[in-house]
């Protein structure tokens, strides 16, 4: 899109206006996370008494501390990279086939197996646990990082699903039909030229499903009883529960819990920018 | 949905000359592939999904309290008797279409004002992305605690800058107002999905070719028209997809209103989600919470009934 009209007032009003939006959205996306850290490193005996301050007078690490060495963190952490991390991949891989297959090809029961996954998101998570319980228990799948990455697994292949078929819809079929005519099977065809073309969207799915599975709280709760698989959402729980709800070293265990978020997201950045080259588009 | 894909076909046609060569091998196996491709998602599915929720499905028919080792009987249709003259469910039931629309509409429209802004070139771009996407990865529990915090004139800045700006007389805590304390979780609700909506159609709009742009420049159109007759139909289906699962998804989330209000003051957050996870959970009477979620389901279901054949009317008006 070009900003109409070149003149030098008009463009400088323009883009004034894009970074003071921009601006905006970045102050909301983050205050309640600067809140997050300020309460992190204040102090417990003043944390009420200059509850409203925008920076406590006096600073500690001793939350941060407290969560990386006297508690059980960095265990959960690992256990919640290898869930979120696994999962997010074979979803997406999962997604990829699936929402390939209905975006290009018209068979029979595809509208009954395209209902069956909306069906699915429709109905309160909370009443599935106890259900998945009994199911998974006697395979030993409770109380398993697998179980976890079992159940995450199918519940988010609804959603990637959708979202990688509206990817390849947007894809033009004329581009693998001519590589089958070079003699490819279809799915090369899909592998080596359609795939490589929805970068962004894979890289967007990922993303999401690597975020839904690294905060589930409930899942993680009702499924895994033992402390060896408990992911991190678990382990924040504890705070509450285990000592009197302490909020710093909660809030601290939070920010820490954002740093594999935030990296795996710049991780995939790169991807989710690039979009289409030309070039690949024209064939 | 169409019209983007038939601009870029359009596009296609004259440099591609497509060839169908019919060869009949592989028309049979033609015949088995879709089905191997679904068959994962499929099986994943039927085992972890479907099978549970029949089985849930089953229990809001019969007396099933964990506490109460008499129960587990048939009781037949008793949960739904009650259910209909339950004060509480339909009140909730009002709540849920506030908090789902207040919710949506705010978290789509900033998401796609976002996404647009994303997608210029900008100094800085790829750190604001990063910064913006963050609410996303926040987990619920811990945004709703957060934001109660915040919302706390004790502990939160928010109530003193809603007098500074002169819309409170005194800072107080709007969750624990009947008349305002929705706004809580919503406003955390906007703040946590933004990102989902921006991060989609942002990906959507990198997806569409740059030469459709240059070509129209070149024929004089304006910015506007080229979002309307090119950004937009592009958009379409994902905006199509996205705005159904959320709403499903919306109603169907409890976490934040759990955490920051639990359904109060005075039932004034209770929505029908959190409603469920009260009887479950709090009541520990899994017979009546199952019965509430089948009805949820069935209107879920009767939305995106609606939904489907609205676009399909809408489709059809348009070729």
């Amino acid at each position: 899109m070009n900003v109409s009209g070149n003149s030098p007032a008009r463009k400088l009003v323009y883009w004034g206006s894009h970074y003071l939006m921009i601006g905006a959205f970045v102050v909301f996306a983050l205050f309640p996370l600067y809140w997050l850290l300020k309460v992190s490193v204040t102090p417990n005996d003043i944390l009420y008494t200059e509850g409203v301050r925008m920076w406590p007078s006096r600073t500690t690490w001793e939350n941060y501390f407290f969560v990386l060495t006297q508690s059980n963190f960095p265990h959960y952490f690992l256990n919640s990279v290898i869930v979120a991390g696994t999962t997010a991949i074979v979803t997406t891989m999962v997604a990829a086939v699936t929402g390939y297959s209905f975006s290009r090809f018209a068979f029979r029961g595809k509208v009954i197996i395209v209902a069956l996954m909306l069906i699915t998101q429709m109905f309160p998570l909370v009443m599935l646990i106890a259900p998945i319980f009994k199911i998974l228990a006697p395979l030993g799948l409770t109380d398993s990082l697998t179980g976890l990455i079992i159940v995450y697994t199918a519940f988010n292949v609804p959603f990637a699903t959708f979202l990688m078929q509206s990817f390849f819809d947007g894809i033009p079929k004329d581009l693998e039909e001519a590589a089958m005519i070079d003699g490819n099977t279809r799915f090369q065809a899909f592998r080596r030229i359609i795939l490589p073309l929805t970068l962004p969207g894979v890289a967007a799915t990922l993303g999401f499903v690597f975020t839904a599975a690294w905060s589930e709280l409930l899942f993680a709760l009702m499924l895994v009883s033992s402390e060896s698989a408990s992911t991190f959402p678990v382990g924040l729980l504890s705070f509450v529960s285990k000592f009197s709800v302490d909020f710093g070293q909660m809030m601290a265990a939070g920010v820490l819990a954002l740093i594999p978020a935030c990296a795996f997201f710049l991780l995939i950045q790169r991807y989710l920018v690039q979009g289409l080259t030309a070039g690949a588009v024209k064939g | 949905m169409d019209g983007g894909k038939s601009v870029t076909t359009a596009m296609q046609a004259g440099k591609l000359p497509v060839e169908r060569r019919g060869v009949i091998s592989r028309r049979l196996s033609g015949i088995l592939e879709p089905y191997l491709y679904v068959s994962p998602a499929l099986i994943l599915i039927i085992a972890v999904m479907l099978m549970p929720l029949v089985l849930g499905l089953s229990y809001a028919f019969r007396d099933i309290r964990i506490l109460n080792p008499f129960s587990g009987g048939f009781v037949g249709t008793a949960h739904f008797q009650t259910l209909i003259t339950d004060d509480a469910f339909l009140g909730a039931l009002v709540n849920t279409a506030w908090w789902t629309f207040g919710s949506l509409l705010f978290q789509f429209t900033l998401g796609l004002i976002l996404a647009l802004l994303l997608n210029r070139d900008f100094l800085g771009r790829r750190l604001v992305q990063a910064l913006v996407f963050l609410p996303w990865a926040v987990p619920t529990f811990l945004s709703g605690l957060n934001w109660a915090w915040m919302f706390n004139p004790v502990v939160g800045p928010l109530p003193h800058w809603f007098t500074a700006l002169g819309l409170m007389e005194t800072p107080f805590n709007i969750l624990s107002d009947p008349d305002l304390a929705m706004w809580g979780p919503i406003v955390a609700n906007i703040w946590f999905g933004i990102p989902f909506f921006a991060i989609t159609l942002l990906a959507a709009l990198q997806s569409i070719p740059k030469e459709l742009y240059e070509a129209a420049s070149i024929d004089g159109a304006t910015t506007r028209q080229q979002f309307i007759s090119i950004t937009l139909p592009f958009l379409a289906p994902t905006i199509a997809i996205t705005l159904m699962l959320r709403t499903i998804w919306i109603a169907n989330f409890a976490d934040l209103i759990v955490v920051m209000t639990n359904g109060g003051p005075a039932d004034s957050t209770q929505i029908v989600a959190s409603y469920i996870f009260t009887q479950a959970f709090r009541r520990l009477d899994f017979g009546y919470a199952s019965a509430i979620a089948a009805v949820l389901l069935v209107l879920l279901l009767a939305y995106a009934l609606g939904v489907i054949a609205l676009r399909r009317a809408m489709t059809h008006a348009d070729s």
